[in-house]
């Protein structure tokens, strides 16, 4: 591992370059920037392999270096190579390298490919650099990167303002998050006096070092802007805006899986009252995420609402069970939900840039390998046993049932189980079964090779991951550390019955119905307007802190034109005042006391010349006088 | 007793001379009475015992400038009285006041040094031989610049008064 | 020699201030001239006093000082009624309050 630590920023250094012989690449050379970053996405899968390999048996490998000085300190970063980083590595370069693929043929017949490859790889470069940091500064700076990866992603389109504003919303909102993260961070500075994570002994996840909770809560703050947690998830479902490639890679998989890592990679600093916040926070983000993406009819909306709802499920893991609990779910959701995403859109691309789902259906004729995918997909979400999503959720509901503080989270995780169970059944009744709503529908064609491929190698991967989590093989367990897997027959007993009850009731309801109506609404028409409406969440923000914002902001205005400005337009005046008065002042006193000076001189000159009047004798009487007063004053003098 | 009255004498002729010379108003009588005036200053050189110079006055001022004198009188018709024009400057009191000043002055000054009424013992004796030996010894050089600046003077007058030949 | 210096230093300071007055009082310039050369004369008359009345009568400082003098002021009366000829010819006037051109 020490050897591997050497090798390590080849990582996010290689779609690094990548990104930056993109941008200098023109309009049509897509063969190259799309041949550059999956070049480069390979090389780093292929490093992150080596170094997983060398993690296997534990330990941990750090190379920090200073960055810069200031004073007698000087600011250090460092990469670190552990258990927890080199998985997530190999899970982000893996998926990412499957995605680009995907890509190939998503974006075929868009005229922006170049730029498209370009800041994807800029995106699995900041990604990956977050994940290999080992100093909360260089955490946070990939952080950020990250961030601006998705804003100019998700505005790919920027000619359609519902893009561009999408985009705006999601940078502004995980701002927000990220001012908190940015003020915990430097509390923690403050009273640790170093952001590495480790430091031979020295660093803040070292020595037993649990920092207070306001820092454990800012640093959270900073997780659920980036997870979209309540009350800071209204930037994801908008989010869809963007490509469906960037959906799946960003906003499925790993970019808003990176507010769980930080909590992961955070934990020993957190307390077990920060942690309690954790939970409650995931476990209602869970449940209301879950009821919304119900009543939702874009077919991308209902998988990113199902996101936020199994993000809260991730946070729900880290609270009550520890990191290897939260971080399991992550694993197993990026394996099934980029599989759905990448699913969603080849019904997309096959019914020709059809998203509601009202419109489709009747697909699985027509698309079977896109609805054989799908199908694993959705029972891998659903915790379908054997099926990676089922391991990874019962460790959670395990974990919550054991719970000391309170049950409320264990039965909020059942209810979230039967509701994500309920609106996926729903989503593939409507999207695959029952009759072509629309022309679109029903000329829809399969997707070429270039995208069922990644399809089949993620629904394997969604198969079979969660076998190394399993109590017969704890494997997982043992390599991070967290609670011991436990098989806690009851609960499992009733989660699946919950489950197959959900997918049974949904299918019963859905199948009979109709396109135009959907049943639940007219059964309960005010519960399902309000749950269509995100329980008008956006629209309450909008009226509160948008409004307030927007009048700060003429108030701002205003200051300044009108305060700040007068005052300068004042000082302008001021100046010119001054430099009038100065001038004044130079050409009266100034150039007057001269001349008068001058004219004085002049006139006194001419009156003495006047003495000189040429007569000899008035001279000789002068000197007579003279020679009188000479005399006296040397008379007076010599007495 | 015999110096003292013929001091008073001389210094009489002299006073006398002096004023004539100042106040008349026929040119030619002034630069008589003036040549007077120079006889009489002679004649208290002699009673000096200054005889080289007496005689040196005499000749010089009362039979060269006097004379010089006369000669430019007439050259410059000043022989001629205008009756009824005054023979005064502007403002002659002035004049007279400055002359009057000085006199306060220097006689002031004369009487307040008590040790000048004393009356001398030794005799001075200027025999022509020693003048001569002096002028020749210590103050040859003053005597040659005097005999250029006399050249010089000379040739200066007759260059000035020269009568300018009309233009053609 | 009973007559005191004092005497002949009074004399000459008579003769001078006469001298003076005239010159400043008459408006001919030749008179002008005639009251320079008396003020001269006093002049020549102090030395001719101190000299013999002084300290050291045998080295004739005074004597030789009115020699020179009489020997300047002889060129100076020519000079200055050369002058005075000259002005006339040009001016024809030798009125002293009408020679006023050199006034400032």
């Amino acid at each position: 591992m020490e050897s591997m630590i050497k090798f390590l920023w080849l990582i996010p250094a290689s779609p690094l370059l990548a990104a930056g012989v993109c941008a200098l690449l023109a309009r049509r050379q897509r063969r190259l920037s799309a041949g550059l970053a999956i070049g480069a996405i390979s090389i780093s899968f292929v490093v992150s392999c080596a170094a997983f390999l060398t993690t296997l048996h534990g330990g941990r490998a750090i190379r920090n270096f200073r960055w810069f000085d200031y004073g007698t300190t000087s600011v250090q970063l460092g990469f670190v190579l552990d258990p927890l980083g080199a998985i997530m590595a190999v899970m982000v370069t893996g998926i990412s390298l499957l995605i680009f693929i995907y890509s190939l043929g998503y974006m075929a017949k868009d005229e922006n490919f170049t730029r498209f490859f370009c800041f994807l790889a800029l995106f699995a470069a900041a990604m990956l650099g977050l994940i290999l940091a080992n100093s909360l500064l260089l955490f946070f700076i990939c952080w950020e990167l990250v961030g601006l990866a998705s804003y100019l992603l998700i505005g790919f389109w920027f000619q359609k303002p519902s893009a561009a504003a999408a985009a705006k919303k999601a940078f502004i909102v995980t701002r927000i998050g990220d001012l908190g993260f940015l003020v915990g961070m430097l509390f923690l500075y403050a009273s640790k006096g170093t952001l590495l994570f480790y430091d031979g002994g020295s660093g803040c996840l070292e020595g037993g070092f649990v920092a207070s909770t306001l820092i454990c809560l800012l640093i959270f703050c900073g997780a659920v802007g980036k997870s979209g947690q309540l009350p800071l998830h209204v930037w994801l479902p908008d989010a869809m805006e963007g490509p469906t490639p960037v959906s799946a890679l960003i906003h499925a998989a790993t970019m808003v899986a990176a507010g769980v890592f930080l909590i992961a990679r955070v934990y020993p600093l957190m307390t077990p009252e920060s942690l309690q916040v954790v939970t409650w926070v995931g476990a209602l983000t869970a449940v209301f995420a879950a009821s919304i993406a119900v009543a939702q009819n874009d077919i991308k909306r209902i998988l990113a609402y199902s996101t936020v709802s199994q993000l809260g499920y991730m946070m729900m893991g880290l609270g009550v069970g520890g990191v290897s609990v939260g971080m399991f779910h992550l694993l197993t959701h990026a394996g099934f939900k980029a599989l759905l995403f990448l699913g969603a859109g080849s019904v997309i691309h096959g019914c020709h840039k059809e998203q509601n789902i009202a419109n489709m259906g009747g697909l699985r004729k027509r698309m079977p390998v896109t609805f054989a995918t799908y199908a694993v997909g959705m029972m891998a979400l659903c915790g379908v046993p054997l099926f990676s999503g089922f391991w990874s959720k019962d460790a959670i509901l395990d974990a919550a049932h054991d719970w000391r503080i309170s049950q409320v989270p264990f039965y909020f995780g059942l209810f979230g189980a039967f509701l994500t169970a309920f609106y996926m059944t729903r989503q593939m009744c409507a999207i695959f079964f029952g009759k072509p709503a629309t022309g679109g529908a029903e000329h829809a064609h399969e997707s070429p090779f270039v995208m069922t491929f990644p399809l089949m190698i993620l629904a394997g991967v969604a198969a079979v991951a969660g076998f190394f989590g399993t109590p017969i093989w704890p494997w997982f367990q043992t390599y991070l550390s967290g609670r011991k897997a436990g098989f806690d027959w009851p609960i499992v007993l009733l989660s699946t019955a919950l489950v197959i009850a959900a997918i049974v009731l949904s299918g019963w309801i859905y199948s009979r119905a109709s396109r135009e109506n959907d049943p639940l609404e007219t059964a309960q028409p005010a519960l399902f307007a309000l749950l269509r409406r995100k329980f008008f969440v956006d629209e309450l923000y909008d009226a509160t802190i948008v409004r307030l914002t927007a009048a700060f902001a003429m108030f701002a205005d205003w200051l300044d034109r009108v305060v700040l400005g007068g005052l300068v337009r004042a000082m302008c005046w001021l100046t010119l005042a001054l430099g009038r008065l100065d001038r004044n002042v130079d050409e009266s006193v100034v150039n007057g006391g001269f001349d008068v000076g001058t004219e004085t001189v002049r006139g006194s000159g001419k009156w003495v010349s006047r003495w000189q009047n040429g007569q000899v004798q008035r001279y000789l009487r002068m000197i007579g006088l003279a020679f009188c007063g000479l005399l006296l004053l040397l008379l007076w003098g010599s007495r | 007793m015999l110096n003292e009255f013929a001091f008073l004498l001389c210094a009489a002729l002299t006073l006398a001379g002096a004023v004539a010379a100042m106040t008349l108003r026929n040119l030619v009588h002034c630069a008589l009475c003036a040549a007077g005036a120079f006889a009489g200053l002679a004649a208290l050189y002699l009673q000096l015992d200054a005889q080289f110079v007496g005689f040196a006055q005499f000749l010089v001022y009362v039979g060269a400038i006097a004379i010089l004198i006369v000669f430019t009188v007439l050259l410059t018709r000043g022989a001629e009285i205008r009756p009824g024009e005054s023979t005064a400057s502007p403002a002659p009191w002035m004049g007279l006041l400055v002359g009057v000043l000085v006199l306060a002055c220097l006689i002031g000054s004369i009487v307040a040094s008590p040790g000048l009424f004393r009356v001398p013992s030794q005799t001075a004796r200027a025999s022509v031989q020693q003048i001569g030996e002096q002028l020749m010894n210590q103050y040859v050089l003053p005597l040659e610049t005097i005999g250029l600046l006399l050249t010089a003077a000379l040739l200066g007058a007759v260059v000035i008064a020269l009568r300018e030949p009309p233009d053609k | 020699m009973t007559t005191p210096l004092a005497h002949y230093l009074i004399l000459a300071a008579l003769l001078f201030s006469i001298g003076l007055a005239g010159a400043l009082t008459r408006r001919n310039a030749i008179l002008v001239l005639l009251g320079i050369e008396l003020m001269l004369n006093a002049a020549n008359l102090n030395f001719i006093a101190f000299w013999r009345f002084g300290p050291h009568p045998e080295k004739l400082t005074g004597l030789m000082f009115v020699l020179f003098s009489i020997a300047i002021g002889a060129a100076e009366a020519a000079i200055g009624l050369a002058l005075v000829i000259a002005i006339y010819r040009h001016r024809r006037t030798a009125q002293l309050d009408r020679l006023d051109s050199l006034k400032g």
